[in-house]
């Protein structure tokens, strides 16, 4: 066990430092989920990719810096410390862009990943449906191979639902059953798909901060090229679920998030001490021991990535922890400015209340996305614990 | 950085673990629990086969000359056996205070403990009770905060003091201090001391997670079997949550034991930080599970015939042993709001800097 990091490590975390100190924006952007917001975004990440730091794990030829998951993390502590802006392309870079390296075609490889890495394309996730939410299994949406005059394609008629960055996005990629004859698990298959092709509707869906985070897509008719199937036909559910392992587990949500939110809640008690029980101190100490501990074992695991293992289930303990946690270091947040801690961030009281309300209405939807921690408990006991079904 | 134990220190785990599910069967702990002292120095001995007890001792003393990094995965299959034996007070934390006090001490009682031969029992400022006090042959004692005597343990007074746990042993010691039985003052006994506690506290923190394991295990043996409906109750969706909730907290609980094995080893200056962090998410995983496990047994768990009771009550005497929660939590509370350590992201493994 060797817990410090190398020289070669620690030159790579000051060259990230310096480089994020040089160029990350001083006013904080627009949220993402704004079309002015998104604009923003878009282009801190079209400066984040000039200087090579977009997906520092990515091979050079795909836009990456060819760097280990190790120094991934590094890259994430030091994105977080630095105040750095979200990942607009977060569905693309962290999701679909490893499935793409884990499923995808030399072809494919180089069509989507430089793309995605600039955020030239941003990406929106299109698994759910009006009847498959938790039962991703009950996916309707179909999507029939056939030839014509330009060859061959899928001709997709259905609708998704819930699309992240669905509302300002230009691609989705999801499950669709190209097999109509099929039930559950089979027949479907992962597919591509550009959001401005004729037949696509995209409505967007206000979410609980009022703003369109993510979408409706209705699809009719819509004349997708063969060619942006990802993996085997039929093999979708394989593809999505490694997708998910992404979603869950340490490429979503690296530690550094939960680190920054625990340090700035420690801050805040520390601020408000006066106002506060211990209760409550027990409780924020609670949650920077918790960031802690998330932050250790995704060290672990990367650790034992990098060794030649593999993330099963587990991610499911993440998606658990990590969504948990967020949800408490909030409420907890929100307890501590007291009065204070119900103000939009414009009211003329609100100096110094931080984004914590808009922090909170957010993190009350991490146990839901990605799979419900209901459906987590569920994958833990069934296939870690070996309990009966 | 390399968050994983090398293949020695895993495959001393597996022996350990196999010589222990052979050696210590619930049968032999209730066996125990309807002796005089709840020990046995048959036991002991045997341990001592296996190197356990002289695990931290010197090689030059006829130990293993390991650290707590080597220690800490053992500890935890200590717990998961539910061995009440001195594992903790005498081979995690008698040896290393005897290994810092050195000389003629260190000498003699290091080679006893390495062939099991002696108990060493120690007493701490912040902990109210000794631990396997009655069993010892030497003590190990405070006298205010700044002053370790060691002591024969023929020449204390020592009060068994029957607890919860019939595997846990605690007695209340008196002694008579002098000169002759001084073996540290000042700075040094308190260095002593800090060192003694932190590392009880990890060991009690690494067992907790043996245990909370063990529980885990029984329950999902037990409703996988046990039928109601029709059905096992291990497929009800109420119980199945119980377990996986358990099952979290232990998760994101060893990865911080482990640091803070790490931490002790290698005499970090965030040790007594690390160390209260471990105790902390470890005993409350331990405490957890015995409630969600009892739970999931049904009242077939609340008889004492039953053999969760095994674990649940060790879970609980860990959580009191070496500085109950809100001492740790106070600990914690100095770090990091009157100490300033570093918080933050980049933080957890080396402080970047300004
Ligand atoms: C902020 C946000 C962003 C999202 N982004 C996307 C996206 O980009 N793309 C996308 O495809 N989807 C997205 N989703 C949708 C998300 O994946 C679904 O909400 C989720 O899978 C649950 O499905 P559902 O909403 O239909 O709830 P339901 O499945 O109807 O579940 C409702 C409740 O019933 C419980 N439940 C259901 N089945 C079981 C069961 N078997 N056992 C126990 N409890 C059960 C659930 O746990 C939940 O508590 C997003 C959701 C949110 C909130």
């Amino acid at each position: 066990m060797d817990l410090t990091f190398t020289p070669e490590q620690e030159k790579f975390r000051a060259q990230a430092r310096e480089w994020l100190a040089a160029h990350v924006p001083a006013e904080p952007l627009k949220s993402f989920d704004t079309a002015e917001g998104a604009k923003q975004h878009r282009e801190w990440e079209h400066v984040l990719n000039g200087g090579g730091w977009a997906m520092v794990p990515w091979p050079v030829e795909y836009g990456g810096r060819g760097a280990n998951l190790l120094e991934w993390l590094i890259f994430e502590e030091e994105y977080y410390r630095a105040g750095a802006p979200k990942r607009i392309n977060q569905n693309g870079i962290f999701l679909l862009g490893p499935t793409i390296m884990e499923y995808g075609t030399p072809e494919q490889k180089a069509r989507f990943l430089p793309k995605m890495a600039a955020s030239e394309e941003v990406w929106a996730q299109g698994w759910s449906e009006p009847n498959a939410g938790s039962d991703m299994a009950n996916i309707q949406t179909t999507a029939i191979r056939g030839t014509d005059g330009d060859g061959e394609h899928f001709m997709v008629n259905g609708q998704k639902t819930w699309a992240s960055r669905g509302a300002f996005g230009d691609w989705l990629f999801g499950m669709f059953r190209t097999d109509p004859d099929s039930e559950r698990h089979k027949g479907l298959t992962f597919i591509l798909l550009p959001l401005d092709l004729p037949g696509v509707t995209v409505r967007p869906i206000e979410q609980l901060d009022g703003l369109p985070g993510f979408a409706e897509v209705f699809l009719d008719n819509v004349r997708v090229p063969a060619e942006y199937q990802l993996g085997e036909e039929g093999q979708g559910w394989q593809v999505a679920m490694s997708t998910a392992g992404f979603e869950r587990g340490l490429m979503l949500r690296s530690p550094a998030r939960f680190q920054d939110t625990a340090r700035r809640l420690v801050e805040l008690y520390r601020e408000n001490a006066d106002d506060v029980s211990e209760t409550v101190r027990d409780d924020v100490l609670r949650c920077w021991i918790g960031a802690e501990a998330y932050t250790l074992e995704t060290f672990r695991t990367v650790s034992r990535l990098l060794a030649g293992g593999k993330i099963g289930a587990e991610s499911s303990l993440n998606k658990i922890f990590w969504s948990e946690l967020d949800l408490k270091m909030h409420e907890l947040a929100l307890e501590i400015l007291g009065d204070r801690g119900d103000l939009l961030p414009g009211a003329p009281a609100a100096e110094g209340v931080g984004n914590w309300l808009d922090g909170y209405l957010f993190a009350l939807s991490g146990p839901i996305y990605a799979g419900t921690n209901e459906i987590q408990r569920n994958i833990i006991s069934e296939r870690i614990l070996g309990m009966p079904r | 950085m390399d968050f994983r134990f090398n293949e020695d220190q895993e495959l001393l785990q597996t022996t350990v673990r196999d010589f222990l599910e052979g050696e210590i069967t619930p049968e032999v702990v209730r066996e125990l629990w309807d002796t005089d002292t709840g020990r046995s120095p048959a036991l002991w001995k045997t341990l001592a086969e296996i190197g356990l007890p002289g695990l931290l001792v010197p090689e030059e003393y006829g130990g293993m000359g390991m650290d707590e990094v080597d220690f800490v995965l053992l500890l935890e299959e200590t717990g998961r056996a539910g061995l009440a034996e001195p594992i903790v007070s005498t081979a995690a934390v008698a040896v290393p205070m005897l290994r810092e006090i050195g000389g003629a001490l260190a000498k003699e009682w290091l080679p006893k403990i390495a062939t099991g031969d002696a108990v060493v029992a120690v007493g701490h400022p912040d902990v109210a009770f000794v631990e396997d006090a009655h069993v010892a042959d030497l003590l190990l004692l405070s006298n205010g905060a700044d002053e370790v005597h060691a002591v024969l343990a023929v020449d204390a007074d020592i009060t068994l003091q029957p607890a919860n746990d019939p595997s846990r042993k605690i007695a209340s010691v008196s002694f008579t201090p002098t000169q002759a039985t001084c073996v540290a003052s000042g700075d040094e006994a308190r260095a002593f001391l800090a060192a003694a506690f932190d590392r009880g506290a990890l060991a009690s923190a690494a067992q907790a997670l043996g245990a909370c394991d063990r529980m885990i295990a029984l329950a999902v043996e037990y409703t996988s079997e046990r039928k109601q409906f029709g059905k096992p109750i291990g497929s009800f969706q109420a119980v199945k949550h119980h377990l996986a909730g358990v099952k979290v907290k232990l998760e994101y609980a060893r990865p911080v034991v482990q640091r803070a094995a790490h931490s002790v080893a290698s005499g970090s200056p965030l040790r007594a930080l690390h160390v209260s962090m471990a105790k902390l998410v470890a005993c409350e995983a331990g405490v957890f599970g015995a409630k969600q496990t009892l739970q999931c047994h049904g009242a077939i768990g609340y008889t004492w015939e039953q053999d969760l009771h095994v674990w649940m009550r060790r879970a609980w005497s860990l959580d009191r042993s070496w500085g109950r929660a809100p001492l740790h939590m106070g600990r914690v509370q100095t770090a990091l709001l009157e100490d300033g350590a570093p918080m933050g992201s980049g933080c957890t493994f080396s402080s970047p800097g300004a």
